[in-house]
């Protein structure tokens, strides 16, 4: 069995997100990136499996530019078996990952994706259940446990009520919630094998899909700074505060 | 453990800052077979860089001569400097900028960011470089001598026990280890003690450097402009002073810096930099800006006279954990990046340690600094004698038939009781950071909290009994990063030690007044995580 994993490049989330001073961005100069953590925990869940010898070969994609094949390195660090970098200088919306992700799986033929429940950067939570449903096969969101018994995959969700079980059959797409595991360390050596481990490289142009823009963005800007709270000395000041602002 | 997992390089170097890459690039231009790696405790490289940082190109030229073509980001020519006396809390006067603060033909960079701009062209030449694994001891073979490093185990909870993820780390095994490890290398501080490396020098001393990179409000940039400041609000017993670097786009970096060998136990570094910020010459700057990252990290000041032997069986030292820092041009970068350049050709060309001390010391760099080795050290007699001391060992270049000496930072601090503080004349602040809580925010600092502290206290009941009463406990106070705090009163009162918040400077292992503060590395990859600094 195979696996493909979408393992996409966001700003670290330790970095304090600025927002560029004309508003057309976010700073991403000298800014650390790393792996978005839910692909890490998507690739970690993938490798589980394959340690599991319920599947065979584990494929990392990503798509963003020439530098991103860093990225995929540390991924083939991490345990897959092989890389697929989509090029692309252009940024890339849900709908445009979510179509050239279906294209690698029509080569590919994996029977399972995973993907990150979502992405740190823009949180979309939208690329897994789009290539699902372009793919004509079932989804299985915010996993946080995966089992897999012959062509079907038992799947405990995380959901507003609590967990939700349900099944799906393969192939399928499942995309991981910050529960399902805790992500390895990266070994020195591996780091030296994953240099000579399979990278390939393809065009976003050459897979047919355009990089469109599906939705537009007029501008950035942080939130709203926090107006100063005001300091109360006791609880008859604080009713009088608050029904001053009309809140009781 | 036998069946800890190795592997085998020419040479291992530790630390991918300036000196460590400058040293891998030079060594593999000129033996391009030899495998040399490059292993950094930070995330990734430059994001635990902190300097200035104005740089003198001519190691670079020589390294590089093409740089120019595509220079790293972050880097501005400098086009003028000033210097100016801060009097007091209102008043300053600008002096004549002396010699060595002289920056024309020099630029203003981000070291951060000029390290992350190196490590490619090293790894095109075929370095291979690290981040994220922290050399967490020296490895020793039967006769004694260095032969490599071992990485840091990872996945280690805080009460020493393995989590589900835990990763034992490797031996990197070399025939020659290059310590590059920056000012107060953790591995060097062991090895100078092991081989006595400092038996024929002064003890090193250090300054504490905390520094600032703002975004100013549109328009007020003024890019390549260079402002020094001494004076206010460092008292004249106490050594310190600022920079404000003018980068592009509306960009400053500024910092201050005070010598750890200052006397008042109550003394706050953090403080000293954020009241120089609200002095009125100052302040206007700032107004309507936002600081877009901060962080603190030691200075090696003790230079000529300081220096140890930089070799040892197996091992070198090269760049700041040497202490090859040019006090009073308040400059490190050129003369880490000579030394490594002088490491790597006599590895190149005699393939071991020995010899390199003669080769150093006999070199400009070593040179550069036996000119200015009387100049810091004069400051230690008070700020008036320290500018006049200066003035003569600047016309003199050098040529004193006298060596001023330096004595250990750590014993320079006074007692509570021995030790009346002037009146500073604080002013009100209300320029961000409002506290050194809000600054480690700043610093993007992350270690993982189940990890074992990685700030080492030998004895933590001197904490309470002996230094309470006689420093007040100064490591409440000189840490830039508030990683110290004293919680409790009386028969309660106990350190409390939030190595999460550490930026990694070192100061608290070089200040505290009974060294028993010892700082290891915390897990790869944990710490601040500077953005352009």
């Amino acid at each position: 069995m195979k696996i493909l994993v979408a393992y996409k490049r966001v700003v670290d989330y330790n970095v304090r997100i600025q927002v560029k001073p004309d508003g057309s961005g976010v700073v991403t100069e000298g800014v650390k990136l790393s792996p978005n953590p839910f692909d890490d925990i998507a690739l970690e869940e993938a490798l589980r499996l394959r340690e599991k010898g319920v599947a065979t070969e584990v494929v990392v994609a990503t798509i963003g530019p020439a530098d991103a094949q860093a990225h995929l390195r540390n991924g083939l660090a991490m345990g897959a078996n092989r890389a697929i970098h989509v090029t692309t200088g252009a940024p890339i919306q849900p709908l445009t990952a979510a179509r050239a992700l279906l294209k690698l799986v029509e080569k590919e033929q994996p029977q399972i994706v995973i993907l990150g429940k979502q992405a740190i950067d823009d949180d979309c939570s939208q690329t897994g259940q789009m290539l699902a449903a372009l793919w004509g096969r079932p989804q299985a969101t915010f996993a946080s446990k995966v089992e897999i018994t012959g062509t079907v995959a038992k799947v405990t969700r995380e959901v507003d009520a609590g967990l939700e079980v349900i099944e799906v059959d393969l192939p399928a797409v499942i995309t991981t919630d910050l529960r399902l595991n805790e992500p390895r360390f990266i070994k020195l050596p591996d780091i030296m094998k994953a240099k000579s481990k399979p990278l390939e490289t393809v065009t976003l142009e050459s897979l047919g899909v355009e990089s469109g823009d599906h939705h537009k963005v007029s501008a950035y800007a942080p939130p709203p700074k926090r107006s100063k709270g005001v300091m109360v000395k006791d609880v008859p000041e604080l009713v009088a505060a608050l029904k001053a602002k009309g809140l009781l | 453990m036998s069946d800890r997992e190795s592997m085998e390089y020419d040479v291992v170097t530790v630390g991918a800052g300036p000196a460590g890459l400058a040293f891998a690039i030079r060594l593999k231009q000129l033996k391009p077979d030899i495998r040399v790696c490059v292993i950094e405790k930070a995330s990734t490289i430059g994001a635990q860089i902190l300097s200035g940082a104005v740089i003198e190109p001519g190691p670079l030229d020589a390294l590089l001569p093409q740089w120019r073509k595509a220079p790293p980001p972050s880097c501005v020519p400098a086009t003028h400097d000033e210097f100016w006396w801060l009097r007091d809390k209102q008043h300053a006067t600008k002096l004549p900028t002396p010699p060595q603060m002289h920056n024309a033909g020099n630029y203003i960079v981000s070291l951060g960011a000029m390290c992350a701009w190196l490590a490619p062209q090293a790894e095109a030449l075929g370095v291979e470089i690290y981040p994220g694994f922290a050399a967490a001891e020296p490895l020793y073979d039967a006769a004694g001598a260095v032969c490599g490093v071992r990485i840091g185990d990872m996945g280690v909870a805080k009460d020493g026990s393995h989590k589900p993820a835990y990763t034992q780390g490797i031996d990197i095994k070399a025939p020659l280890t290059v310590l590059a490890e920056g000012a107060r290398g953790h591995l060097t501080k062991q090895l100078v003690a092991r081989y006595e490396l400092d038996r024929d020098s002064d003890p090193q001393c250090w300054s504490i450097g905390i520094k600032e990179l703002w975004q100013l409000a549109p328009g007020k940039g003024t890019s390549g402009k260079i402002v020094h400041t001494v004076g206010w609000p460092a008292d004249t017993r106490t050594y310190g002073g600022s920079f404000l670097y003018h980068l592009d786009g509306d960009r400053v970096a500024v910092g201050y810096v005070v010598g750890l060998d200052y006397a008042d136990p109550k003394l706050m570094p953090f403080e000293l930099f954020q009241q120089f910020k609200h002095h009125p010459h100052v302040k206007p700057l700032f107004e309507g800006g936002k600081i877009v990252s901060g962080g603190a990290r030691a200075i090696v000041t003790g230079g000529w006279q300081s220096l140890p032997r930089v070799e040892m069986p197996g091992a070198i030292l090269i760049g700041d954990t040497a202490g090859l820092l040019n006090v009073p041009k308040i400059k490190g970068t050129h003369q880490a990046m000579r030394s490594a350049m002088l490491a790597a050709e006599h590895l190149a060309a005699s393939g071991k340690a020995e010899g390199f001390n003669f080769v150093l010391r006999n070199s400009p760099v070593m040179a550069e600094l036996r000119k200015v080795r009387n100049i810091k050290p004069g400051f230690k007699k008070g700020f008036w004698f320290g500018m006049a001391n200066a003035g003569w060992e600047t016309v003199t270049a050098g040529y004193s038939p006298w060596t001023l000496r330096n004595k250990p930072d750590y014993q320079q601090t006074r007692k509570l009781d021995a030790y009346v503080p002037p009146d500073r004349q604080w002013l009100d602040r209300d320029l961000p950071p409002r506290d050194r809580l809000a600054a480690v925010y700043f610093s993007a600092t992350e270690h993982d909290e189940d990890q074992p502290v990685h700030l080492h206290v030998a004895d933590t009941s001197v904490c309470v009994t002996r230094c309470a009463q006689e420093f007040g406990n100064p490591c409440t106070k000189f840490c830039p990063a508030g990683v110290y705090e004293m919680i409790g009163s009386g028969a309660d009162m106990r350190l409390q030690i939030n190595a999460a918040n550490c930026v990694h400077c070192k100061t608290c292992d070089i200040k505290d007044p009974y060294q028993i503060i010892n700082w290891v590395t915390p897990e790869g990859g944990a710490g601040p995580n500077y953005q352009n600094l």
